[in-house]
């Protein structure tokens, strides 16, 4: 272990070799950030595969004719015949895809990709997927269906210029292959059990690791060692809860960041194990476990820290920006050009060539034209009407002045009102605000279940951040009318902040930031309710609200079902009008 | 390669007792699985699909019309012999497109020739087979109302582009998703079926069977789906016999009744509940090659057919099945 430090490169580059092994049980690899680094770990794996193995990028704006083949319809037109064009994943058969930007691909396009992987895994046509991902942290991932079914989630954020030096592997030699014993096989499942990996790809992968990396080592059975390659690799990236330690009693707080395993213990149990190869492990899975431990990412361990582990990353309804030109209610049709998902009409694109086909005529006919002559302006497409899915952000204040009376009642309106949204199919987002200042709880969802988690793990107390929430608030309200979907905010305070925007207490200052705060949100035009939630509702978050220009109900004693019909009727309107 | 064998499937009863209620009677519905990635659920449906024998379909004809109705269908079908097909099973992607689904008007047909054809969609691919749709949560709600649509009357109209088409589709519906990624629309839950809830194999034992069952059957798929044929070829059996059965099974009203009492108790909204719970039952009397439905039936297939349509509570924090099985120990215990 001393001689190889398991860097993160070297990790890519082992992760390279037993892709290159062992290509249909492994699935691909994502690599996230370290630009030079990222580079020499493709080549790394290019050089592994036969020189004619096809190399092939995803960019993230193809269309599905050109994904999954169809016919070339601008060409078709002009020359007067049938121009086919081959889907580009049916060109990566037996090849590498590499999709850049991955973190930005739509979902449909994954959902394509990942079905071929699904039918191709048990024919030739068969590819390897490396997803680039160039997410900052915390930011998007790339889509779970496509992270699911790739072996290694691989970071080289932390490789500095000088580890690049390392000589890249050489080809694969061996063509062997290795079993795995009973014994070998209970270790993953306990290590992946003990890390909260619930899917079973992850576990069929990383058994499919061990054996490649035994059969690189010319074994015919994996040792322990392999199995730890496998559980580091494969298992750690994945780990949604922290082992429980068997040393002490009491769950650990999760220890930031520890990448070498040089405790005096670790080692004396590994040399024990590895000294006396004769008597079986007693329970590899421990050692597994303690191997695998050592890998979990640091933003992992904050997540899981924070009670919010990656529970399948992401939620549904991303980024559905392609809109009007595929689905919903359909339009006139309207001059284009075809692609791109955007549907010919061909009926309309007749009706426009026609008129014009006598003078069209007294031009040389050029090689092999129709019946009809068509020019590029006569193409129509089709338009349909799609409506915007409305994003309800609940701004909740939590602090103790809110949470003494009437957190409770405010969160279960939160749940009626995330009810009735779910059943209209809008999305909701939840940030709440107290002591020092705002967090997001839940981003843009449909699923009530983990909106419901969110509300009920929602603590009270502390001064309360007024203008940190708004501002906040407003930032998600950006981001979301940029997904092309409609904000609609509700804040439920009572309007007297007392801590100011730069997080130090002072009535005064925290007022006048909270006003600056809301102000923006009136320039930025979005739709917003004000519920002030005090027992006795003060003039200050009806200030808030007439800066926000936005709707102020004070509800002084009503119960969260009042509460609900409230919000219910002040949101309507409002709706309508945007 | 062969599929992986239906018989080899760890685990998962429930799915796979749903399954082969739907296979028995595909007028049920359509099944929707709820449960997180990678807990076999695509892996199910394929392998049942790759089990049913193959069905006869008339040469050359793109809708797959069946011996016993001959050009019942709108597309050129001149055929006069019928060959053996397996059963389809059409996995939807997430981002099809209406047309995709629906079939369109033949660009390329109308570009060549200037016929217009149409072109059908998958859902005339997946007449008398499977229709699979992974994170059917994720999908366009107007698609899921016209897959939903379909399933349920077993003809695809399409009035578009000029285009007036109508031909059969029947097909097994099989939904499944995270409901942490997003939920369904109470109102399209209720069109399923029977819902299931599948949880990966927590079991240790379990989790390593599986691991050395995908391992065999990467490394030999062929000599890995002998091993189980014997399996499956009673698992078929069983299938062809519910088939035969499900016609002759009655229902008394005893069980009926028992039936009405039930929603009632549970409070399910409309009569689709009570309407899928017999036939869910019958269907499952038949599988089980009983001669008549008992009330053991009924209440063994009830949280199948029901918990996707309780009214959800969102103050109550206790799940749908318990609520059922409540009921069921309240009545019937």
């Amino acid at each position: 272990m001393s001689e190889e430090p398991p860097g993160q490169l070297a990790d890519a580059l082992l992760a390279a070799r037993l892709l290159a092994h062992s290509r249909h049980s492994l699935g691909g690899m994502c690599l996230r950030g370290g630009g030079p680094a990222r580079d020499m770990v493709l080549a790394a794996l290019r050089a592994l595969l036969p020189p004619e193995t096809p190399f092939r990028r995803l960019p993230g704006h193809i269309d599905d004719d050109r994904l999954s083949g169809g016919t070339d319809i601008a060409a078709s037109l002009a020359s007067g015949t049938l121009v086919r064009q081959r889907g580009l994943l049916a060109e990566t058969a037996g090849g590498v895809l590499i999709v850049p930007m991955a973190e930005r691909l739509r979902s449909d396009i994954a959902g394509r990709v990942a079905q071929a992987m699904d039918e191709t895994k048990a024919n030739e046509g068969g590819f390897l997927l490396v997803l680039l991902d160039d997410g900052a942290d915390g930011d998007d991932r790339p889509p779970p269906a496509l992270m699911e079914r790739i072996a290694f989630d691989l970071s080289l954020g932390a490789v500095r210029p000088a580890d690049l030096a390392t000589a890249l592997p050489g080809p694969a030699t061996a063509e062997s292959a290795a079993t795995l014993d009973s014994e070998a096989l209970t270790a993953l499942a306990a290590t992946a059990t003990a890390l909260g990996v619930e899917s079973l790809r992850p576990l069929l992968q990383s058994a499919a690791a061990a054996r490649a990396h035994a059969a690189l080592a010319g074994c015919s059975s994996a040792e322990m060692a392999d199995l730890e390659v496998a559980a580091r690799l494969v298992l750690a990236p994945r780990a949604t809860q922290v082992p429980p330690d068997p040393e002490q009693p009491q769950p650990p707080p999760p220890e930031p960041e520890q990448p070498e395993p040089e405790q005096p213990e670790d080692a004396q149990d590994r040399n024990d194990t590895d000294d006396d190869d004769d008597s079986p492990p007693d329970i590899p899975e421990d050692l597994l476990i303690e191997a695998a431990r050592a890998m979990i990412p640091p933003d992992v361990l904050d997540l899981i820290a924070k009670g919010r582990a990656q529970r399948s990353a992401r939620g549904g309804g991303q980024g559905r920006r392609t809109g009007s030109a595929m689905r919903g209610k359909p339009l006139s049709a309207r001059p284009g050009m075809p692609g791109g998902g955007v549907r010919m009409a061909l009926v309309d694109t007749l009706r426009a060539a026609i008129p014009w086909q006598p003078l069209r005529r007294r031009d040389p006919a050029p090689e092999g034209a129709g019946p009809i002559r068509f020019r590029r302006d006569d193409l129509r497409v089709r338009r349909f009407e799609e409506r915007a899915t409305t994003v309800t952000l609940f701004c909740v204040d939590a602090s103790g002045s809110a949470a003494m009376s009437r957190l409770a009642e405010a969160k279960g309106a939160v749940e009626l009102i995330l009810a009735q949204a779910y059943v209209k199919r809008a999305e909701v987002a939840l940030l709440a605000f107290r002591g020092a200042g705002a967090e997001l709880l839940l981003p843009p969802t449909r699923s009530l279940t983990r909106a419901k988690r969110a509300l009920s793990e929602l603590p009270g107390g502390g001064g309360t951040p007024l203008a940190s929430g708004i501002a906040l608030a407003r930032q998600l309200a950006d981001a979301i009318a940029a997904r092309g979907r409609t904000p609609m905010l509700v804040f439920l305070t009572d309007g007297s902040a007392n801590i100011a925007a730069d997080g130090s207490p002072g009535r005064v200052q925290a007022n006048a930031d909270a006003l600056t705060a809301a102000r923006t949100i009136a320039s930025g035009g979005f739709d917003a309710v004000v519920i002030d939630i005090s027992p006795r509702p003060r003039p200050e978050a009806a200030r808030i609200a007439e800066a926000m220009r936005a709707r102020y109900l004070p509800l002084p004693f009503a119960d969260a079902k009042a509460l609900n019909a409230a919000v219910a009727l002040a949101t309507q309107p409002e709706r309508k009008r945007a | 390669m062969a599929r992986f064998p239906f018989s080899a499937i760890v685990g998962q009863d429930e799915m796979k007792l749903s399954l082969l209620i739907a296979a028995v009677d595909p007028t049920i519905g359509g099944v929707m699985v709820f449960g997180d990635r990678g807990t076999g659920k695509s892996t199910a449906a394929r392998a049942l699909a790759s089990l049913l024998p193959p069905i006869l379909v008339m040469d050359g004809c793109r809708f797959g019309c069946s011996p016993d109705a001959p050009h019942s269908c709108p597309g050129p079908c001149e055929g006069t012999k019928a060959s053996k097909r397996p059963v389809p099973f059409v996995d939807l992607p997430l981002g099809a497109t209406e047309d995709r689904v629906l079939g369109s008007l033949d660009l390329e047909r109308a570009l060549r020739t200037g016929e217009k054809v149409f072109e059908p969609g998958l859902m005339a691919r997946a007449h008398r087979g499977f229709l699979y749709i992974d994170e059917i949560n994720l999908l366009e709600d107007h698609l899921v109302d016209l897959l939903l649509d379909v399933a349920a009357s077993g003809e695809n109209v399409v009035e578009r582009e000029g285009l007036s088409v109508r031909h059969k589709a029947r097909f097994v519906l099989i939904g499944s998703g995270n409901p942490e990624e997003g939920e369904l629309r109470p109102q399209l839950l209720d069109r399923f079926g029977l819902s299931v809830e599948v949880r990966t194999p927590r079991a240790i034992d379990d989790r390593v069977e599986i691991m050395r069952r995908c391992a065999a059957h990467d490394a030999n798929s062929e000599a890995f789906s002998a091993r189980w044929a014997e399996d499956d070829d009673k698992v078929l059996h069983q299938i062809a016999r519910g088939q035969k059965r499900l016609a002759k099974m009655d229902v008394s009203d005893d069980v009926l009744v028992d039936a009405a009492r039930l929603c009632s108790a549970i409070g399910v909204d409309g009569l689709r509940g009570e309407l899928t719970l017999m036939r869910a039952a019958r269907a499952y009397a038949a599988l089980k090659g009983a001669k008549q439905v008992r009330r053991e039936h009924l209440l063994h297939i009830a949280p199948l057919a029901l918990r996707h349509r309780l009214r959800r509570d969102v103050l109550d924090e206790s799940g749908s099945t318990a609520r059922i099985e409540r009921a069921i120990a309240e009545h019937f215990g």
